[in-house]
């Protein structure tokens, strides 16, 4: 039985040792050079003396980034992603939740880290991975780590205002490759093109199958998802078979025209997530690809990533939804309503999550984890954690769960995930700022963000790019000369939706 | 050019649209906006702009991409 996510690769080296792993346009690193790299690392933190602590990764996104990850999880520690396309106020509040001993930069970024409060050090990934490999005490590390060991936290969007820190285990991490590697297919031979951030846990699908499987994962530059037809060049010149892309990836290709014109030759696995696949745009990556499998996967950060999947089986016209479909092997999905009990088939309850892909919780946060992370109200025998994603679902006719929308103001917004709460928080925060209320057109797919004080917009735009993550960033703001209220006195945010929809019709 | 500007400031209110020659080169637009613009022109100018034409060059200032919508409209 596997309890270590390392025995992944040590697996795979053995067995294709020379082969890349991870690469971008510029470089690329075998598995040999990955394991090397992460205990190269693992050593020099345990050296250190770092040793059941947060690590964070602060690096370009590169191929060495991965052994970085991999590396901190040799030395008995969790790393913790972070990028420098985050807003340094968001960095500064994960890194005052983290209280890091150590944080991994590359030359570029340590510049950029040394502007930044915190009480640990910064260690250079060049000057670290020459350190020669200490067998015993890397030996020793293991020996004594256990599978319910966190690797990693994540960050997601937090109601508050402050980022919540998802941490995940070797277990549950073990868990949801096993079933998504079936799923997917991934092989030797598979070739991943890499779209979503290292910073989350999207990523994880590409970095983790390709140790299980001895695959290769190429690292698309982020810049390419503006330009349609290079972004499918780059497919074709480097042979990607598969993708896991959030849903506007792929719909920024297909609706630009762009399969008309070049269609990238080798793809056969086409997952994606996130958010719902718009069926006209799906229809014609279908069209243009027919032969492809096409996945919808669908999870929360809070379950170790994806949980349930679909696979295409049918055609789907115009007006209906594409299934999220079943849970993964060894996952439960259990509908709730709002008397906690399992509503009649097909309708409605919220998605809760039961299984051992369950991640631990929210780093420091213990009121946050409790209030998500319960206990399983159909079981009143013994304790039993399920997740409470806050997502509504139903079963359709054919008995495949089917998402319908959230109980609450979160959103998915350019394939994130995000707390209107939390963009709200931060317009707060601003002086000469009354009130503030954010409302998703669905629609348009903007966030519009209504405000009732004495900042322009243009000084609540420029504030509020300092803070928040680019996909956070209202696409329009109004000032209001008053907030619209409900009887008892909350923001009327219905009125508001109203609003967009009566200045859409005067257009 | 005056209706060009005005949806990119609504994007962006706090970019120098006038001046910015660097849309692109320095991250100012992101691939939402990208495909914002090109919807805004196309009910704005009523003109299509081709998967080949969506490259940096076109989009690294107000003028390239007002030029592109110029020489769309003239084909």
């Amino acid at each position: 039985m596997q309890y270590n996510v390392l025995e992944y690769l040590e697996r795979t080296v053995q067995e294709f040792p020379d082969k890349i792993a991870y690469a971008n346009e510029s470089t690329g690193i075998t598995f040999r050079e990955v394991y090397n790299q992460a205990r190269a690392i693992g050593t020099f933190l345990s050296k250190k003396g770092v040793y059941k602590q947060p690590v964070v990764v602060f690096m370009n996104k590169c191929p060495e980034a991965v052994a970085a990850f991999f590396g901190v999880v040799y030395g008995g520690d969790f790393y913790v992603p972070i990028e420098e396309e985050m807003p340094r106020f968001r960095i500064q509040l994960i890194l005052n939740n983290l209280n890091p001993r150590a944080i991994i930069c590359d030359q570029a970024s340590k510049k950029v880290m040394d502007t930044f409060h915190f009480g640990g050090e910064v260690y250079i990934y060049d000057e670290m991975v020459v350190t020669s490999i200490d067998e015993d005490a890397l030996g020793r590390i293991r020996e004594t780590a256990i599978d319910t060991d966190p690797i990693y936290v994540i960050y997601t969007s937090g109601s508050t205002g402050i980022p919540k820190g998802v941490v995940a285990c070797h277990r549950s991490v073990i868990d949801y490759i096993e079933s998504l590697s079936e799923v997917l297919g991934v092989d030797q031979n598979t070739v991943f093109g890499n779209q979503t951030p290292f910073c989350f846990d999207a990523s994880l699908k590409e970095l983790y199958s390709t140790i299980k499987a001895g695959a290769t994962t190429y690292i698309i530059p982020k810049n390419l998802f503006m330009f349609p037809v290079k972004l499918v060049e780059f497919l074709n010149r480097y042979q990607i078979n598969t993708v896991c892309w959030v849903v506007p990836a792929l719909t920024m290709i297909s609706a630009l025209g762009t399969l008309d014109k070049t269609k990238p030759e080798c793809l056969r696995t086409i997952a994606f997530g996130s958010e719902v696949f718009p069926i006209k745009q799906f229809n014609l990556w279908r069209r243009a690809l027919p032969d492809a499998q096409f996945i919808n996967l669908y999870g929360p950060t809070e379950a170790t990533g994806m949980c349930c999947y679909f696979k295409v089986d049918r055609p789907f016209e115009e007006g209906e939804v594409l299934p999220i479909g079943r849970p993964f092997k060894n996952t439960e999905i259990i509908l709730l309503d709002q008397n906690n009990r399992v509503p009649a088939r097909g309708e409605l309850g919220e998605i809760c999550v039961r299984g051992t892909s369950l991640t631990l919780g929210y780093y420091k946060a213990f009121d946050k984890t409790y209030e998500v992370f319960v206990q399983n109200p159909l079981n009143n025998a013994y304790p039993e954690n399920i997740y409470r994603t806050g997502d509504l679902g139903r079963y359709n006719d054919r008995g495949e769960l089917v998402f319908v929308s959230r109980k609450d103001h979160q959103i998915k917004h350019m394939g994130h995930r995000v707390e209107l709460g939390e963009i709200e928080v931060n317009v707060n925060m601003i002086e000469g700022i009354k009130s503030a209320c954010c409302v998703y057109d669905e629609e348009g797919k903007k966030i519009v963000l209504f405000f009732v004080g004495e900042a322009s917009e243009k000084e609540v735009a420029a504030t509020l790019r300092e803070r928040l993550p680019r996909y956070m960033l209202p696409n329009r703001i109004e000032v209001l000369e008053v907030m619209p209220l409900t009887t008892n006195g909350k923001i009327d945010r219905k009125s508001l939706k109203e609003q967009i929809n009566a200045k859409k019709k005067e257009k | 050019m005056e209706t060009l500007l005005e949806i990119l400031k609504e994007l962006h209110p706090e970019v120098d649209f006038e001046n910015c020659d660097t849309l692109i080169d320095d991250n100012v637009l992101d691939s939402f906006d990208i495909i914002t613009i090109i919807a805004e022109i196309s009910s704005e100018y009523d003109v299509n702009i081709p998967a080949e034409e969506i490259v940096p060059e076109n989009f690294n200032s107000a003028k390239a991409l007002y030029a592109l919508i110029k020489r769309l409209s003239d084909e």
